[in-house]
């Protein structure tokens, strides 16, 4: 393929990164007032916001209440700014609500829903600039807000994207390296008992690298939550100073 | 007695913090935070066809977004409503011929212009709306920059469309003359600009003016359940003006410090 090489002999890619080196990640906790929870949170030019509404009483049909847990409720909506051709619709296509699904599907693993019976949880995730790792980003951001809103969870859920090129396996794909067309793997990881709450991998890859890929997204996942972590200190120290203890 | 609940008077906004060039893959884009109303809009430049009726003209489209962000109605379809009633606000206040220079969008008459798609994004509802969203798009499209482009002719009379090489020639747009809206809610027998929340629940009736910053009145609309006698929309017809040119004074202010400070300008966007 000519032109674009994503992994150099000396082993840089397209934006300098070495083959397991994340991108800049800053995140801040309760952006929203009004919200429950909300956080924000950049992964190199990736910009996503999420809120929680929650838990509140379930709305619309009282049938779909569950009596001994709580209803996750996700929804993934990117703005139309948000990718280089302007999107359409921002939410509602077949991709969007396949993303939220995903999030539900990673969510209900991570919160502790019996705590909650017959009540929902919203997470509403708004991705603003996306470039490559909206999945990862949007997880790790609405963790986040779970915490800020105080629902309790059984870990933080960190999330990061891997794929291969040239036999070294690459963490944190950004969408030059994504629409390459190369395997992607997306991985949602608890980290303190090791356990992984999605897995997503497209196109094919050969099942020897598998376990090299999985490893290399399973550290970029620890090495978020080494971030996050600090990002909750720090914002419960500056809520303890503004209670003034 | 000119006091409202927070301590304000009639005719004072909330702190606005306007800050633009927020999201770097858009031609222009601008946040506003007014009290609990947070808007983000972002503009597209994309080349297309002229309208047949304004063939040397190119042409402006609104997309208004509630987000779900804002409150869990606007999930699914829920925020479409609003949406549509904003976009159609929007396209009404820039239906004339003054507010925006839409001559100078055009590359080639008849065969292609500037198309701007403005889409404004509905994070967070604290009452409100239109006067921030109008702040949004006219601070949005001060932060446009549209990449020049010239059109070649060849022998056989085909056109190419050749892109200027350096990524900062480009042209901007001119922002004086775009109106802002002013809403001027009726409570009791008083009249307030900037409602809350709370004090848009305990409004019947309200007068959404749109002023640019001369003080010329574009578009006028009546909004709510309640009924308006006619000496109290003349009044709150010239409150606004008052306070829209105000407004436009200071936003233009803002715009151009922020434009001063250059491309060193530490951006603070979500995370500050």
């Amino acid at each position: 393929m000519a032109g674009l090489e994503l992994l150099s002999d000396q082993g840089y890619r397209v934006d300098g990164r070495r083959a397991g080196e994340l991108r800049k990640i800053q995140a801040r906790m309760g952006v929203f007032a009004q919200a429950d929870g909300s956080a924000y949170i950049e992964q190199g030019n990736t910009k996503a916001l999420a809120v929680v509404y929650g838990p509140h009483e379930i709305r619309g049909s009282r049938a779909r209440a569950l009596p001994d847990r709580a209803l996750v409720n996700c929804q993934y909506s990117s703005a139309t700014f948000s990718t280089g051709e302007r999107k359409r619709r921002p939410h509602g296509d077949r991709k969007s609500c396949e993303m939220g699904l995903q999030l539900r599907q990673t969510f209900e693993a991570a919160i502790l829903t019996q705590l909650h019976p017959r009540s929902q949880i919203d997470i509403y995730v708004q991705v603003l600039q996306a470039d490559g790792g909206t999945y990862a980003a949007c997880v790790n951001a609405a963790t986040l807000a779970v915490l800020d809103a105080g629902i309790p969870m059984r870990d933080f859920v960190c999330a990061c994207s891997a794929g291969f090129v040239d036999g070294t396996a690459l963490a944190d794909l950004s969408h030059v390296e994504e629409a390459a067309g190369g395997p992607q793997l997306a991985l949602a990881l608890l980290p303190a008992a090791g356990q992984i709450a999605l897995l997503e991998m497209d196109a094919r890859l050969h099942e020897d690298h598998l376990e090299q890929v999985l490893e290399a997204a399973a550290q970029a996942a620890r090495d978020v939550h080494t971030l996050l972590d600090r990002v909750v200190r720090q914002h419960v120290c500056e809520a303890s100073i503004l209670l003034g203890d | 007695e000119d006091l409202r609940v927070d301590g304000r008077g009639c005719e004072d906004y909330r702190c606005v913090e306007v800050e633009t060039d927020v999201v770097s893959n858009t031609s222009g884009s601008a946040r506003v935070k007014l009290g609990h109303t947070d808007i983000l809009v972002g503009v597209k430049a994309e080349m297309g066809m002229p309208k047949l009726e304004k063939p040397n003209e190119g042409y402006l489209e609104f997309f208004v977004d509630c987000s779900a962000n804002a409150t869990p109605e606007f999930e699914g379809r829920g925020g479409d409503d609003l949406g549509t009633e904003i976009a159609n606000t929007l396209y009404r206040i820039f239906n004339n011929k003054s507010s925006i220079d839409l001559k100078s969008l055009c590359i080639s008459p008849r065969e292609h212009c500037w198309v701007l798609y403005v889409d404004v994004l509905l994070l967070e509802c604290g009452g409100n709306l239109f006067d921030a969203i109008s702040v949004a798009v006219k601070a949005a499209l001060f932060n446009t920059r549209i990449p020049r482009v010239r059109v070649l002719e060849d022998e056989e009379g085909s056109k190419d469309i050749e892109l200027s090489d350096d990524p900062y020639d480009c042209i901007r747009l001119n922002v004086e003359n775009v109106p802002c809206i002013v809403t001027l809610c009726k409570i009791g027998y008083r009249h307030v600009v900037d409602a809350t929340l709370q004090e848009e629940a305990c409004s019947l009736a309200s007068l959404l003016v749109s002023v640019t910053s001369k003080g010329v009145v574009t578009c006028m609309r009546k909004v709510g359940k309640g009924s308006l006698d006619p000496e109290s929309i003349f009044e709150m017809m010239e409150t606004g003006k008052r306070v829209g040119k105000v407004l436009h004074t200071s936003l233009q202010s803002v715009l151009h410090k922020e434009e001063s400070l250059g491309p060193k300008r530490q951006k603070v966007g979500f995370l500050g």
